[in-house]
């Protein structure tokens, strides 16, 4: 079976879901980060698999870079303050961390 | 190709200005240490020159680095809105005691002049990754500014909040952007519009998604219902100067972004000769906006309502007021984005004059809360006379700004025929009343309590300060004509006349 642009496809949507399911479903700050990393990287799949399928030359790779840095500057970030809230907190769990409300 | 770029280098210069200043604040602040009053003040110079060379080259139309960034009245109408919020907030931060108590004199200064850098590049940018990068910049920067009084619990869980909500919603923006970049074959909006136009009708439910998706990433960045849910509580956790700077100027990039956005890529490529906005067909994007709109002015003001902390009013307040601005977009049309420009620049007055009032009760009474502000009427007139023109402002009662931007975007909607629309806005107006008055009502109609009726002094500068917001809120309200033919005459996109 050849693969094809439709394999790439499905997988990065299956990325991509799992990516929102973490978000969705888990407390743990560190665990969501990694669920944004996931939705980050089916983007990446997604650009790829375009740009070589398509034949639009390397534009969807050189788009991918951006996106990975970008995506290490904000774990870079994210990590620093979680690091913060456990300071304060104690905790990553970000219900747990929650003293503002209605 | 290298000397097409090198040609147009000097278009580049207000940011390239900032940049430097950016470098030379850093670098002050190692040498000089603790005197924070130079950085901001080299700050601030760099500002204004390069509002100077956005002042050159306004009105003129340019696109930059293969077709990346594109310079035209719009987005310079969007640089100097972003150079005058960004030195209200800069002197704003000198007074804050937040700042004065915080760990770090300085790193403020370079923090917003990045943000800064990051919104003129928002406001500019014609490529989709161009669109992501610029807005992640911004987010990146606003990140840490939320979590900057890292000795606050409070700020370091505002960081928490703002950076998950933040990151995951433009997460979903790049990976409907790639979608998007698969239909159609490039990243670049004019291209987009003139595949899309060829198509004909669009009937692929795999626009709609996408649609929907990127509207998640912009809808954050200007706080808008259903991807609000980090507002009240950043706005609530930040320094108020930081919460000044995301109210005004990261939403003001955001609506950039956005209208560009949906202005340009959803558009007939003819209509960038006519000057109409035609909307592909099949393409309902009016739609999507309309139901965010309503939905932010609906839950913004009945939220509003029960709040007791200053800070969380003006929180879902400015939920409420990026529905009102989301209604000039929907009109789809010139007057439509005319009278976004109106609002916009009636809401920095009006909504950074709100902040730095409340940063100055709030720094005097070590809260925020609405009813420790009661009869503060009679022990600081000044300050509180200035709120009650601010609160009536919002709401948009004659004789202000506020007024003015509400009443040429609900005329441009009456023009398109939509009614209903600007009845829905009205209506809220009238329910915003209600919250902005109860801030005057325990102002002024309130007496203070037994032991709390002193008179509260405030240094000349923060007077000044005051007048430098309340004077335009109420001098944009009476003689509006002078802004009213800027804004006519901004509202001109790359190749779009």
């Amino acid at each position: 079976m050849e693969i094809g642009l439709h394999h790439y496809l499905i997988v990065s949507a299956i990325l991509f879901g799992l990516g929102l399911f973490a978000l969705i479903s888990r407390r743990n700050a560190i665990l969501i980060l990694m669920g944004i990393e996931l939705i980050l990287n089916a983007a990446n799949i997604n650009l790829v698999a375009f740009s070589h399928f398509g034949g639009l030359g390397v534009d969807g790779q050189l788009i991918t870079i951006f996106v990975i840095i970008l995506a290490v500057a904000e774990a870079a970030i994210a990590l620093a303050i979680v690091l913060n809230l456990y300071n304060h907190f104690s905790t990553v769990n970000v219900d747990e961390a929650n003293t503002m409300k209605d | 190709m290298q000397p097409q770029i090198l040609s147009k280098i000097t278009y580049f210069l207000p940011e390239t200005v900032l940049i430097i200043t950016l470098i030379v604040c850093i670098l002050a602040d190692v040498i000089l240490k603790k005197k924070s009053l130079v950085v901001s003040g080299l700050a601030i110079a760099g500002l204004l020159v390069s509002g100077y060379f956005v002042y050159l080259q306004y009105g003129m139309e340019a696109s930059l680095f293969k077709r990346m960034i594109v310079i035209d009245p719009y987005a310079s109408f969007f640089k100097f809105l972003f150079i005058l919020s960004t030195i209200f907030v800069l002197l704003f931060a000198v007074s804050s005691k937040e700042f004065r108590d915080a760990e770090h004199k300085n790193e403020h200064t370079y923090l917003f002049l990045s943000l800064a850098l990051g919104a003129f590049l928002m406001a500019s940018s014609v490529n989709m990754l161009m669109m992501y990068l610029s807005l992640e910049l911004v987010s990146l920067t606003s990140y840490v500014l939320a979590g900057y009084t890292k000795k606050e619990k409070r700020s370091s869980e505002a960081a928490m909040k703002y950076i998950i909500y933040g990151a995951a919603s433009s997460g979903i923006m790049i990976y409907a952007m790639s979608l998007l970049y698969g239909y159609t074959g490039t990243m670049n909006i004019y291209e987009t519009a003139r595949i899309l136009t060829a198509t004909g009708t669009v009937s692929s439910p795999m626009i709609i998604i996408v649609l929907i998706m990127i509207t998640a990433g912009f809808g954050y960045k200007i706080s808008s219902v259903p991807f609000h849910f980090w507002t009240p509580d950043v706005y609530e956790g930040s320094p108020i100067p930081v919460t000044a700077f995301l109210a005004v100027t990261s939403s003001a990039a955001g609506f950039s972004v956005m209208i560009r956005f949906f202005a340009t890529t959803f558009l007939k490529s003819s209509a960038f000769v006519a000057g109409s906005w035609q909307i592909i067909d099949g393409i309902k994007w009016t739609e999507i906006i309309i139901v965010l709109s309503v939905a932010s002015m609906i839950i913004g003001n009945f939220v509003a309502v029960w709040q007791t902390s200053m800070k969380r009013l003006l929180a879902y307040s400015s939920i409420a007021q990026s529905g009102y601005i989301m209604l000039g977009l929907v009109v789809a049309n010139q007057a439509g984005l005319t009278a976004m420009f109106i609002y916009l620049v009636a809401y920095l007055f009006m909504n950074l004059g709100a902040f730095y009032a409340t940063m100055m009760i709030a720094n005097r009474l070590n809260s925020d809360n609405i009813e420790d502000m009661k009869g503060l009427g009679y022990r600081s007139p000044f300050v509180s006379i200035s709120m009650v023109v601010f609160m009536f402002a919002l709401s948009g009662i004659p004789s202000t700004a506020g007024f003015i931007g509400k009443f040429y975007i609900f005329s441009a909607l009456i023009e398109k025929q939509m009614l209903w629309l600007a009845f829905i806005g009205l209506a809220n107006s009238v329910v915003s009343l209600f919250f902005y008055v109860k801030v005057v009502k325990y102002m002024f109609l309130m007496k203070p309590d037994e032991g709390y009726d002193s008179k509260v002094q405030y240094g000349y500068g923060g007077y000044v300060m005051l007048m430098l917001f309340a004077v335009p809120t109420i001098f944009f309200g009476l003689y509006f004509v002078p802004l009213v033919k800027f804004a006519e005459a901004s509202a001109s996109f790359f190749g779009l006349r």
